[in-house]
């Protein structure tokens, strides 16, 4: 289907059917239980879910196919999400010339990092992209905001005013992004019995974006185009005296991968309008290293994966307070209950970092392809607990990494 | 006629002078060994050749073109395929991806951005691929990692990848090296089979004085970076100033 083989397709659909059942699947507790804060299925965590998905996926492209590490890519997520803004600020506040804008927009600027970074690789290729990102920081927080080029809006961060041009807005457009009048904040909220689903707008045009994308990472995966890029990965020496200029190969996986970041950058901002320069920071590009990695570098599943595990870490994790904790051992003796609470909370509320690390450090020694690789292992391990026998190994190598 | 011709190429590195004033003609079809001992120049001149190294003097003309200030895929897109001392080829890939590669670069120059089309529906660059690999006895191994191959099935693996690309010189940097006798033979016996069956120039550079003698038409001695003589394998064999230089301890 689509010009894709059978196990992509139906990886395709999968992923299709759990992103249009998100809003289910991630609210399996009841609204009013104590488990209900491990609930992820609000529409703000759930955009965040998919619009990191796509960062990922897109990083995915560079780093997974041609091993291409790069620190910077957060400057693409950043400049797509002001571009998208100064698209609110000008013309109206419908998203969709906001999200071309941001695509073609971070697609130029990382043509330009990338013709630059691309001429060393390895190590000295990661601190270049990583001195980029931070030099657009530097310029997004204060060289581009001051009074008489305010590009930027500095430390408040680029926002729409009451007093922007917004030449195209209607009298009767919502003052607030809409894809042609539906507004990204309607949600239905759906109750059934103690359970309450939302179904929220934004998300669902994150939704459809992603799984578009998400194809066309497919397609860029199984292409002779994809293949050239895993042989960059593999020998530069031998794609070099084999006719082919590994050079342009990598230059336009970053630039697509950039292209991925700057329509993650402008969902972010159609889902709330509002640019900052900290999504340019260097954190924001470690975060989408450890996406990748976590969930499977060069799988096509993996980053998605990835995106979500930290999202929802992120979010749910670090809500998770001492009181918390006190009412859920609070069966144990006074002192005891002291005990594991103060055991416990260097991990929760604002050390879910702590966590997140640990985990990662486990996934990377013992599961070196990510999580993907460790749902391989255990999909493996139930065939040959169902068949009874123990199957002679199959012939395939594990991924080097 | 000469294919390749190289005409007073010079090359130092610091005070050390690795090659001095070589010249050189490769004729066309024939099978041309470079010789030497060790440090004589044979593989800076060889990097001469492919783009690697630029000489400090002299010219390279291929066909009658310069091949001198062209980068590596440059060179290799005029025709000129080079086989590494240790195979170099896509270990991570599988070995028909490997055999695709090549063919692909034929057909579509150094660069092509063919990121929406799937490799299953370039059904010639497909048959082309198992063509070779049918020829190369190595259709069986198709979908294993060629970084999990034999030394010896990975040299053949890399000779048939530069094969597919229907190179006019096929330039081999002591192919043999460090395998095994039953190994080496196996490659002689390739290398004589593709020499017999393809309009091509081989020119081999080779430590291993049995690699040479089966398979040279003509050998050139290189002795500290400027050629000693250049004969056909039996003068060579009789001449005293290569005994002196080269064979004194091995003869």
């Amino acid at each position: 289907m689509l010009g894709l083989n059978k196990k992509d397709t139906s990886l395709l659909i999968i992923v299709g059917i759990l992103t249009l059942l998100a809003p289910f699947i991630l609210n399996p507790f009841p609204s009013d239980s104590a488990m209900a804060q491990f609930n992820a299925g609000y529409p703000d965590l759930m955009q965040r879910f998919v619009i990191f998905g796509i960062f990922a996926i897109g990083f995915n492209i560079l780093f997974g196919l041609t091993g291409y590490l790069s620190f910077g890519h957060a400057a693409f997520l950043g400049v797509g999400s002001y571009s998208a803004v100064w698209m609110f600020k000008l013309l109206s506040y419908n998203v969709i010339p906001a999200i071309a804008l941001s695509v073609v927009v971070a697609g130029l600027f990382s043509l330009l990092i990338g013709f630059v970074s691309l001429r060393r690789s390895g190590i000295y290729f990661s601190i270049l992209t990583l001195a980029f990102a931070q030099m657009s920081f530097a310029l997004a927080y204060s060289v581009l905001s001051n009074p008489k080029f305010n590009l930027t809006n500095g430390e408040t961060g680029l926002q729409v005013y009451a007093d922007d041009p917004q030449i195209l807005q209607g009298a009767n457009a919502p003052d607030l992004p809409h894809l042609f009048g539906l507004p990204m904040r309607a949600t239905y909220t759906l109750d059934v019995g103690a359970w309450s689903f939302d179904f929220n707008a934004g998300y669902y045009l994150c939704a459809v974006v992603m799984m578009v994308v998400f194809y066309l990472a497919i397609r860029i995966f199984r292409s002779p185009f994809g293949m050239m890029l895993r042989a960059v990965k593999s020998n530069q020496q031998r794609m070099n005296y084999t006719g082919l200029n590994s050079k342009p190969y990598t230059l336009a996986a970053f630039v697509i991968s950039g292209m991925y970041a700057g329509l993650a950058g402008g969902l972010m901002a159609a889902m709330d309008p509002l640019a900052g320069a900290e999504r340019m920071q260097w954190t924001a590009s470690g975060e989408v290293v450890l996406m990748t990695i976590l969930g499977g570098t060069g799988t096509l599943i993996g980053p998605v994966l990835g995106a979500g595990f930290i999202k929802y870490f992120e979010n749910i994790f670090s809500k998770i307070n001492d009181n918390v904790l006190h009412s859920w051992f609070a069966f144990l003796p006074d002192g005891l209950e002291d005990a594991v609470v103060f055991l416990i909370h260097p991990f929760i509320g604002k050390g879910w970092h702590l966590t997140l690390g640990i985990l990662f450090m486990l996934v990377v020694i013992y599961l070196p392809g990510g999580l993907v690789e460790g749902g391989q292992r255990l999909m493996k391990w139930f065939k040959r607990k169902k068949s009874g026998t123990d199957d002679a190994p199959s012939g395939k190598t594990e991924p080097a990494e | 006629m000469a294919i390749l011709r190289v005409k007073d190429v010079s090359k130092r590195f610091g005070g050390l002078k690795a090659l001095t004033d070589v010249n050189l003609n490769v004729e066309e079809n024939s099978v041309h060994a470079i010789i030497g001992p060790n440090g004589a120049g044979k593989s800076t001149l060889l990097n001469c050749l492919v783009g690697k190294l630029m000489p400090d003097t002299g010219s390279v003309l291929f066909d009658n073109n310069s091949v001198l200030g062209l980068e590596p895929y440059q060179i290799n897109q005029m025709g000129i395929s080079r086989v590494f001392q240790t195979p170099e080829i896509f270990g991570e890939l599988t070995v028909m991806e490997n055999m695709l590669i090549p063919i692909f670069a034929m057909r579509d120059g150094a660069f092509r951005m063919h990121a929406y089309e799937t490799i299953a529906n370039e059904k010639d660059i497909v048959e082309q691929a198992e063509a070779m690999l049918e020829e190369m006895n190595m259709a069986d191994k198709r979908e294993m990692h060629a970084a999990s191959l034999s030394r010896g099935d990975k040299r053949r693996l890399e000779i048939g990848m530069c094969l597919s690309q229907n190179p006019r010189l096929l330039l081999l940097d002591e192919p043999t090296a460090g395998m095994a006798r039953a190994d080496t033979n196996n490659t002689i016996d390739l290398l004589k089979q593709i020499k017999d069956e393809r309009d091509i120039t081989i020119a081999i550079i080779e430590h291993d004085m049995h690699v040479v003698f089966s398979l040279a038409e003509r050998i050139t001695v290189l002795a500290q970076g400027t050629p000693l003589v250049e004969d056909t394998p039996e003068n060579i064999r009789g001449n005293p100033k290569v005994r002196e230089a080269y064979l004194g301890e091995a003869a």
